[in-house]
């Protein structure tokens, strides 16, 4: 136990303000790739970023920064009702996309198209 | 069982997102408000296997931590696609998974996990087969789709 207050105790802010920091660095990196990605589909990749890492991380940290208690308990729900809606959501984002006939970006056609659409080239 | 793990779950919940522990009466009251979320839901015929999935067992948490460990993995690869950017890291492509697993609820704890990893989507599922978009070869690469299978399979089989 003197150890833990000794060596352990101090640590855990730094080590929860690292988390919060390397899952805000995620947020970002997901941001700028919703930007940046050439399609709809390539996004959520990207989303996909925001909504794990960046997310996660960051709760762990807060998870630290609260210690043993009911907050930590309330960190770990929101962890898990996050890890069950989000591929949800995603998944549900995607299908009506495909489904109204977007057609994914590749390398031989230009960008996403509407299936059917005129081509105007 | 179920309908006890169900109302267990239920004043679980009910406990410590309140945090009263030493307050008779509102402790009547969650336990009343716990009975009548149960009997709703027994009547609306939602407690089943796939709402309250006990006969998945522990065997669910290893796997999502070893679902955790795949997830940074492909954070990391995705992260690098958007810092990096390249044709090699950006090359998206749509294939088709068909799966084995019998039962519905396992067949989107695949799917969900498919797009629960940044770099691949589940876009549609129809009966057997998931269409997969995936974000390059390197974020999308099947046989970790064909290993959470593997691990899905297994419990599967040890569940019935």
């Amino acid at each position: 136990m003197a150890e833990f207050n000794d060596m352990i105790a101090p640590a855990l802010p730094i080590v929860s303000n690292i988390l919060m920091l390397v899952g805000g660095f995620f947020v970002i990196v997901g941001s700028i790739g919703i930007a940046r990605f050439p399609d709809f589909y390539a996004r959520l990749h990207a989303a996909g970023v925001t909504d794990t890492m960046g997310a996660e991380l960051m709760l762990i940290g807060l998870m630290i920064q609260a210690g043993l208690g009911l907050v930590t308990v309330k960190l770990i729900f929101i962890i898990f009702f996050v890890f069950f809606t989000s591929p949800t959501a995603t998944h549900a984002i995607a299908n009506a996309a495909y489904r109204a006939g977007l057609t994914p970006f590749s390398s031989s056609t230009k960008e996403g198209r509407i299936r059917g659409q005129v081509e105007d080239d | 069982m179920r309908t006890l793990s169900f109302l267990a779950a239920l004043a679980a919940l009910w406990l410590l997102l309140s945090g009263y522990f030493d307050k008779p009466l509102l402790l009547i009251f969650g336990a009343l408000s716990v009975l009548l979320v149960a009997y709703v839901s027994h009547r609306m015929d939602l407690v089943d296997d796939e709402s309250v999935p006990i006969q998945l067992g522990w065997s669910i948490v290893t796997y999502w931590g070893w679902l955790l460990g795949e997830i940074g993995k492909s954070n990391i690869e995705v992260a690098k696609a958007v810092i990096l950017g390249g044709p090699n890291r950006i090359k998206p492509k749509v294939f088709t998974h068909n799966t084995q697993l019998k039962s519905t609820l396992n067949k989107v704890i695949l799917a969900n996990s498919i797009t629960l990893t940044p770099g691949t989507v589940s876009v549609e599922l129809i009966g057997d087969s998931i269409t997969i978009h995936a974000l390059s070869d390197r974020a999308g690469d099947p046989s970790t789709i064909a290993e959470m299978e593997r691990r899905l399979l297994k419990m599967e089989g040890s569940a019935t």
